[in-house]
């Protein structure tokens, strides 16, 4: 038995050796703060700006409107400040919004935001943390027909909803790419290739060889300085962590019942196994 | 009018037990049944598989009552069971960690019959219909996945049921039959439906009924691979055995209890499992017009997947040509017969030919399927003298013990999109999993055995 544990261990570790090196190189996510979870007033604020800069194009078809007594509100307050497109406080959270209108304006249409943060999950983050990094990682792209690009969904066709409180700004994006021959398809060199945008988008590109072959394929985005947001950048952060923890909450809205729950359940199997284990001992203790 | 029947109970039990064998049963399956008094750890898992059987078909059953079989609802239906069906999230998350807890459950009851050689004589048929029943649970599990109609669940299915276009001549209507259109859809979705919750489920419990009795029939084994019934009392009773009930009972009472514990662990704070119960993109309804970047099963499956996916024009030329060459030597130096002999070697051979002729694809088919099948001939590929590892050379732990990486590793890079290192590890892991069955007659017999005891080994609590 030991020998297989110990065998296993050793698997274990060449296993993550193995992903380590095969990890892939896409945006890094920044970290969601998780504690707004468990804050009502982020999620109440979360769900104000959740109806206001996304339930127009988006829905949310699978959470009902009431349901959000969860965070605190009462269905008074639902009614009066969160309802614009519905008429009973039980109406799930759909949009007028009509899929060959939106084909056309966005190239797609927009995806129901129900379970948007679970979906959104990978090894990478958490569907919060990417959601978060997302909204806040817009910049101004010319070449685009919105006019915005994502450095996190590149070519997306949501414009940056939150643009005059965030502000606009610029980025920049650096590769080394591979040569390859056209015959033998080997790698013959690498170039350096920066596409920049400025603040108003207007898409600059240079091309430059790189001397040598040591050198690895990446990409790496970085963003520019803000300019112009109603917002300071820590509010609009926070503001936009609220409507994350929202998004969040709304994707798996019994979360913080079920482990509140789960401690009593687990509590109560704590205590059954020992009187399971008192009434096991009790008739082994005959079997010599 | 007939004679009535003699019955020892009185009262009511005795009504009964004169029209209905109540009394009989309970003592030739419970109270009666005498079962070795040295079971260790690796015996609970029998008893939370069943457990694992009735959770999933209770709350399959709560979950069909609010679950829509309709390509246009059931993605919807199942968040409305998680939002608006009282108690729906906890009757649905049991169920969705019960399917990996099922598996996770089942791998280790069969990894104990490999290592204590439950299977051996005369415990054959026990073997067989657990084969079975596993063969069923992947069946259903595989059904059952459909059904929340997300991205993972509508793509898998059509990969899976695109496999069987693989075979030759009749695959591309095979594929067509099981689905019952040219993609997956709802005409696939209501099939899987309904075989999912009434026609395997029934195959199962018969099953599960078959399997028992046999064991009953046989007598239960135990970590020590002897047969208590060899050494009896004046009575006829086994000297190490004990009855099931209550001494099992309350053994597996406690078994459950601590598996409660992990299972309400995972369900109630981490019921995803990080991607790996519920994945992610299964949150995303499924789109027959978008192909996700990556497609894996569920993790149980993935050392399957992983065979599947091995198996290219290069394995089967450069690696399992040369292995079922050196294979077909070895049976022609040392079968026992000349009929063994043919076989063998006309079947390396038919096969070799069948790897140059037909498409690797198929051939990854047939891989899977015969990684599972392979488990089924193990009461005969097993030569050891003795039945358990407690008594087998020591070395033989280290072959085990690969087995499991070898396992381990095709479910982890199953889970992985391909890669060169994903091929190569795969593959040596393909070679590794068939070569321990092939090779198993061999092997097992090789080595310095221990003496077997007398009685079990057994210490009082």
């Amino acid at each position: 038995m030991k020998r297989i544990v110990k065998s296993l261990a050793a698997l274990a570790a060449a296993c993550i050796v193995s992903t380590a090196s095969a990890a892939v190189a896409s945006y890094p996510l920044d970290q969601f703060p998780t504690g707004k979870l468990t804050d009502q007033a982020a999620l109440q604020n979360g769900a104000k700006l959740f109806v206001n800069y996304c339930l127009n194009c988006h829905g949310a078809a699978l959470m009902r409107y009431n349901r959000l007594v969860d965070i605190g509100l009462t269905e008074d307050q639902i009614r009066k400040s969160l309802m614009f497109t519905a008429d009973k406080v039980g109406d799930p959270m759909k949009i007028a919004l009509r899929p060959a209108d939106a084909k056309e304006w966005f190239g797609a249409y927009p995806a129901d935001l129900s379970v948007i943060a679970r979906a959104r999950s990978s090894a990478a983050g958490s569907g919060s943390d990417w959601l978060y990094t997302y909204l806040r990682s817009y910049f101004r792209d010319a070449t685009r027909p919105i006019g915005w690009n994502n450095t996190v969904f590149e070519n997306v066709g949501m414009p940056h909803v939150f643009w005059e409180l965030q502000g606009t700004r610029g980025a920049r994006l650096e590769e080394i790419k591979e040569v390859k021959d056209e015959g033998t398809g080997k790698v013959t060199g690498f170039v350096r290739n920066v596409v920049s945008f400025d603040a108003s988008g207007i898409r600059t590109e240079q091309s430059s060889k790189v001397d040598g072959l040591n050198h690895h394929a990446s990409r790496n985005w970085s963003l520019g300085p803000l300019e112009g947001g109603k917002l300071p950048q820590a509010q609009f952060d926070d503001a936009v962590a609220d409507l994350v923890a929202y998004i969040t909450y709304m994707s798996d809205p019994t979360a913080k019942k079920r482990m509140q729950l789960g401690v009593w359940v687990l509590l109560f199997l704590g205590v059954f196994t020992i009187f399971a284990w008192m009434l096991n001992r009790a008739f082994w203790k005959d079997i010599k | 009018m007939a004679q009535e029947k003699q019955v020892e109970t009185t009262g009511l039990l005795g009504w009964i037990d004169q029209r209905f064998p109540l009394t009989a049963n309970w003592k030739a399956h419970l109270s009666e049944y005498y079962a070795p008094k040295n079971f260790n750890f690796w015996y609970f898992f029998g008893s939370l598989a069943m457990l694992m059987l009735v959770l999933q078909i209770v709350t399959g059953i709560f979950l069909t009552m609010h679950y829509k079989p309709d390509a246009a609802l059931a993605f919807a239906s199942v968040e409305y069971i998680m939002r608006d069906v009282p108690w729906g999230w906890l009757i649905r998350y049991m169920h969705s960690t019960g399917a990996s807890a099922f598996f996770f459950v089942v791998y280790l009851h069969m990894f104990r019959g490999l290592i204590y050689g439950s299977y051996r004589k005369p415990r054959e048929l026990v073997w067989i219909f657990g084969c079975l029943i596993f063969l069923a649970l992947m069946a259903e599990a595989f059904m059952g996945y459909l059904l929340p109609w997300g991205q993972m669940s509508y793509w898998g299915a059509q990969v899976i049921v695109n496999l069987f276009a693989a075979i030759p001549f009749i695959g591309p209507e095979l594929s067509l039959w099981i689905r019952g259109d040219y993609v997956v859809s709802d005409a696939t979705l209501t099939r899987f439906f309904a075989f999912h919750v009434i026609a395997v489920p029934l195959v199962l419990l018969g099953l599960v009924a078959a399997h028992i009795l046999a064991l009953h029939e046989v007598g239960s084994g135990n970590p020590d691979g002897i047969e208590i019934k060899e050494k009896k009392d004046a009575n006829g009773i086994p000297l190490d055995g004990i009855p099931f009930h209550p001494y099992y009972t309350v053994h597996d009472i406690l078994g459950v209890s601590v598996f409660l514990m992990a299972f309400s662990a995972i369900l109630f704070f981490a019921p995803e499992f990080g991607g790996y119960f519920l994945e992610y993109n299964n949150f995303v309804p499924a789109d027959p017009l978008v192909t996700p970047s990556h497609i894996a099963p569920v993790w149980y499956f993935t050392p399957y997947y992983s065979i599947l996916r091995a198996v290219t024009d290069d394995f089967l030329l450069y690696w399992m040509i040369p292995f079922l060459v050196l294979f077909a030597l070895l049976a022609l130096v040392s079968a026992r017969n000349n009929i063994t002999r043919l076989i063998t070697v006309g079947a390396c051979g038919a096969l070799i030919l069948g790897f140059l002729v037909v498409d690797a694809k198929f051939w990854g088919v047939v891989a899977m399927g015969a990684a599972v099948m392979i488990l089924f001939a193990l009461p005969w590929i097993d030569n050891s003298p003795v039945r358990s590892i407690r008594y087998r050379p020591g070395w033989h732990w280290y072959v085990y013990g690969l087995f499991v990486v070898v396992f381990i590793v095709l479910g982890f890079f199953g889970t992985k999109a391909p890669s060169p290192a994903n091929a190569l590890f795969s593959q040596i892991g393909t070679l590794l999993y068939f070569a321990f069955f092939m090779l198993m007659p061999w092997w097992s017999k090789m080595g310095k055995f221990k003496p077997v005891p007398d009685r079990v080994t057994f210490a009082a609590h």
